[in-house]
Order: C-alpha cells, then structure tokens, then sequence
C-alpha cells in the first residue's frame, strides 16, 4: 500500500471527476462545507426502490475533497444506504488508523495515507458526510 | 529583562542573529522554512522567559491583595500596561485595555462602543476586513439595527478610499477598518480615513493584528480613536492582546463582560462600575502573558526597525520577483513595495492551496492555505483561497528560496 498521500489513484480518481454537476431529479441533496479550509460541496442522491442510483456534486475543494466525492460517484451507485454506511464507517477507521488493510475494501486504500494528517481528514470525509446527510433526507421523507 | 538599545546599530540588522533569541527557531528541524508569520510569528526568548519568572517569583492574583507577592504581580501587570502605552505612544496607561486578543478587542467595542448607537447609525468597514472586524458588526447590526457601508477594493485588493467621501455621511459613527490586510499585506492610508471621518464627527478604529510586528505604532501621530492588536502577532504569548482608546471614549463607554475585578460598589439592588481600564478587565486577567506581552513590546521597542525594514523588503523583493517568474501563478494585491508589508498571498492555476501546502510542508516550508478568515476578499479575487507566504525579522533568504524551490515539486506532485 503506498504511503504517497498525492498517489496516482487519488489523483486520477480526482481527475475523472465521477459525478461531476447537480442531479435534475434528485431525492434528496445536501450542502456542505469545511469552515477549516473552504471546501465545499453540494451532493444530490437519487434513489430507487431502496437503492441508490445516482449521485452528483458540485464540489469546490481540495485534491483529496474532489477524489473522495469522485469515488462516491463512482462506487456508490448500485448499493443499499446501509451498504454505503459501512463503507463510510470503513474510511473513518482507516483514517483513524483503526482499521487493517485487509478489512477495508481495495478501492478506499488510496485515502489511507490521509490518516497521518489529521488536517486533511475533513476533506476527505467531507462528500461522505453530505451523502450521509442527503440520505437521513430521503429516508426521512 | 533589560533591553539594550545602544547595543543596535540603527543601519545594520543581522537576521541570523536574532534568530538566535527565538527557541523555537534553534532547536526545530534545520529545514524548517517557517513562513506562516501573519498567522502567528514565533515567541521570543523574553516574553517567555519573563512569563516563567514571573510565575515561578510572584505569581499571585492582582488588586486588593495586600501581601508582597499580590503586590509584586500588580506592579508587574501594571508595568506591562505601562509598556504598552510606550509601543502605541498612547497619552497614558489608563487607555490601554488588556484582552484576550484582537477579536476580544473588537469584539468589546463592538458591544460597548456599540450600544451607543442608535439605529440608523452607521459604521464604515471595507470588503479586505478580516472575519474579527467583520462579524461583530453584523451581529451589532442584528441587535441595534445600525447600518453597515462596506468601502469597495481595488482591482489589485487595496481599500478603495476613493469612494470614502462619497459614502461618508453625518449618521456615520465609526469607520474601522484593518491597518494592513492579512491578505495582501496593503497597509491603509490611515491620513485620508482620518480626514475623511472627521469631516462627519466619525470616529477611527484600526485592527492593528498584522501590523505589530513590523514595529512600534503611533496612535498620537496616526489620530486614531481605537486600536487593537494581539500579542501573538508581535513575537509575544498567546490568549494576551490589547485594545487602546482615547481616554474620554473609554469613559463612556459601558461594562462589557462583567464581574470581579470591574466593580464599584455591589448590592442587591445593582452596581457600580471602575473607571477604566479595570472596567473593561472582568476576572483575573491572563497575568503572566501581560508580563510576557509587556516584556515583548519592550524589546521590540528597542530594535533597529529601518534596517528590518530594509531587510524584509529585499526579502519581500526577492520572493515577488520569483514568483511573477511563473506563469501559473497569479499574486493577490500590491506587486511592488509601496505601502505594504511583507504578507504575500498567490494562486497556482488549478492547484488547491491546501494541497500546495501540504506538498511545500515536504520541503520545510511552512505557508498557510486557505481564506485566512477574509472571505468576502478572497472572493473579490474570484477564489476560495489561496496560499499565503508571511515575512517576519527573522525571515532569511534560505526560506524564500524554499519556498521558491519548492514549487517546481508542487506543480509536479499535483499535477
């Protein structure tokens, strides 16, 4: 696992920009942002029978805020809400250090160097955060 | 600690030399280019010194106590006031109010000063103000419905006083704007809002937090009615800032924060309140930092300021020259020397000041990224933040090339 916390999978994964631009048909959205450092998103989540199908943002942040809400984008579609949770509970570990390789899956593994900087946790936390607020929304509808 | 003026030669400034007086500086990694000076600059060996001496000898709380040791720390807190009537050139010790900090002192004229306006009445600020000079006001606006005027930017980030007199009318009751912007480092012509104020019976605030530290002020000369400014920002201990006022305004002004210390007489019924300063210093105040503040502003009254100013200019020359080399990099404020102190904020094309930081960290370097609490003038730049480098005396040539050297690896792990 590189330690390199600028590795080429963040910075493709920021590249790529998955999800890039706001939902037409949202169930449910959510802004955010990290009075720290001025990141910010605005995520919108679409969900269908119990799935979520689609997620788009606006994000404004740093290198790792813009990989983190690309691989919501990319990863996340498809999934349960409790499946999404347990990946969101997968990268707080990792970046509390509380988490071994092998029990995170390969593709948050990436983020891990982020966990010697603390500085850095929001941003990378910060489109997890929304998404969960975005789906506390939806389900409370 | 006694001070030895004459030991300075009033032409010549060795950095290296008083690096020496800053521990931090010595016994840090080597490679520590630390340019993070705006935010907050290195303490000297003298504030903390005299902040361990004092509370190691005559620690004890001040007023009323009548053994040796309360009277030794009253006398060492007063004395503190005293030198920071001496740093300001204030007319007496009794305008200067200890706080704990920049935005405590703006914070406290906010309420104070400010519940002497009516609504409708006006208070002046500008969109290069610093969240502490920004956010009081909105709140005095929510609560006594008094009017905000915010005086425009120029395209290169300066405080358009241009538009002062057009915006000036008989309900403006204070202008308060910053001395020098944390941002772009562009100190105000404070002569043109004096005489502009006055014309409409406007009193003049100064957040003084950026500029202290490149030298004594003058709160005579500039004809100022308010400063404030932070220990902190001048070498000195945290959780310790002053506010001065003219004499007549403080007496007019009502208790703030209230209770110990601040009283007259106390019944049941109600109170009566100190004369100032006392009436403005509720509690025990931080006793050891005013020591270590005071002890600061006297060595500070000491050095040779036209030669650090020599010294940060061709510092400040050096690191504006190296990045108007660079066509991805765009400077926020003043590209030349006039009227501006050696704060330097940039923009890399595309590159996020928070990831550019973290990169230049590798390299020693330590810079700031971020809005540095100025929103509304980061966004007069189009942006969400930038990087910022910040000149102190101690700043050598090894730091600004660094930092200049380091940005080729920025671009280069970023990208």
């Amino acid at each position: 696992m590189s330690e390199e916390l600028y590795q080429q999978a963040i910075k493709d994964l920021a590249r790529a920009g998955h999800g890039s631009g706001r939902l037409a048909a949202a169930s449910a959205s959510a802004r955010l942002d990290n009075p720290l450092c001025g990141d910010r998103i605005a995520l919108d989540v679409r969900l269908e029978h119990g799935k979520i199908v689609a997620i788009g943002h606006d994000t404004r942040g740093c290198l790792l805020c813009r990989a983190a809400a690309s691989w919501l984008a990319s990863e996340v579609p498809g999934v349960a809400p409790e499946q999404f949770a347990a990946a969101h509970r997968e990268l707080l570990a990792l970046l509390q250090g509380a988490a071994t390789e092998s029990s995170v899956r390969a593709s948050l593994l990436p983020f891990s160097p982020a966990r010697e900087h603390k500085s850095r946790h929001g941003c990378v936390l910060l489109p997890f955060e929304a998404l969960q607020r975005a789906l506390t929304e939806a389900t409370a509808d | 600690m006694n001070f030895d003026a004459a030991s300075f030669d009033p032409m010549s400034f060795n950095p290296q030399a008083v690096r020496a007086e800053f521990p931090l500086l010595m016994l840090a990694d080597p490679l520590l280019h630390y340019l993070d000076n705006a935010a907050t600059p290195q303490i000297h060996r003298s504030a903390m010194e005299a902040m361990a001496d004092h509370d190691m000898f005559q620690r004890a709380n001040i007023m009323r106590g009548t053994h040796h040791l309360a009277e030794a720390a009253t006398a060492a807190y007063e004395e503190a006031r005293a030198q920071a009537a001496r740093f300001l050139n204030a007319a007496t010790p009794d305008e200067v109010v200890f706080t704990a900090g920049t935005t405590a002192a703006l914070n406290l004229v906010a309420h104070s000063f400010g519940d002497t306006l009516r609504p409708g009445d006006e208070v002046m600020l500008s969109l290069a103000e610093h969240h502490s000079n920004l956010v009081p006001w909105q709140l005095l606006r929510q609560r006594r419905g008094i009017v905000l005027k915010f005086l425009p930017l120029t395209a290169d980030g300066r405080i358009d006083l241009a538009a002062l007199a057009g915006m000036l009318t008989p309900r403006c009751r204070l202008v308060a704007l910053t001395h020098c912007s944390n941002v772009t480092g562009a100190i105000t012509d404070v002569a043109t809002v004096v005489a502009a104020a006055r014309g409409v019976g406007a009193r003049v605030l100064l957040d003084g937090a950026q500029q202290v530290q490149h030298g004594p002020v003058d709160v005579q000369a500039l004809d100022i009615d308010f400063y404030a400014f932070s220990g902190h920002k001048c070498f000195g201990p945290n959780g310790i800032g002053v506010l001065w006022a003219r004499g007549e305004i403080l007496e007019a002004m009502p208790p703030f924060l209230v209770g110990g210390g601040m009283v007259g007489e106390v019944t049941p019924e109600g109170s009566t309140f100190a004369r100032p300063p006392q009436r403005f210093e509720a509690g025990t105040p931080p006793i050891a930092e005013a020591v270590g503040l005071g002890t600061v502003l006297a060595w500070l009254s000491t050095l040779p300021w036209q030669a650090i100013r020599a010294h940060e200019n061709e510092l400040l020359r050096r690191l504006l020259a190296g990045l108007r080399q660079r066509s991805d990099i765009r400077i926020l404020g003043p590209v030349d020397l006039e009227a501006r102190q050696p704060v330097v904020s940039f923009d890399i094309a595309g590159l996020h000041p928070h990831d550019v930081c973290q990169v230049l960290d590798r390299h020693g370097v330590a810079l700031r990224g971020g809005h540095h609490c100025a929103q509304p003038l980061i966004r007069h730049f189009g942006l969400d933040g930038a990087n910022r480098a910040s000149i102190a005396m101690y700043t050598t040539h090894a730091d600004i090339d660094a930092l200049l050297d380091g940005l080729d690896d920025v671009v280069a792990v970023l990208r």
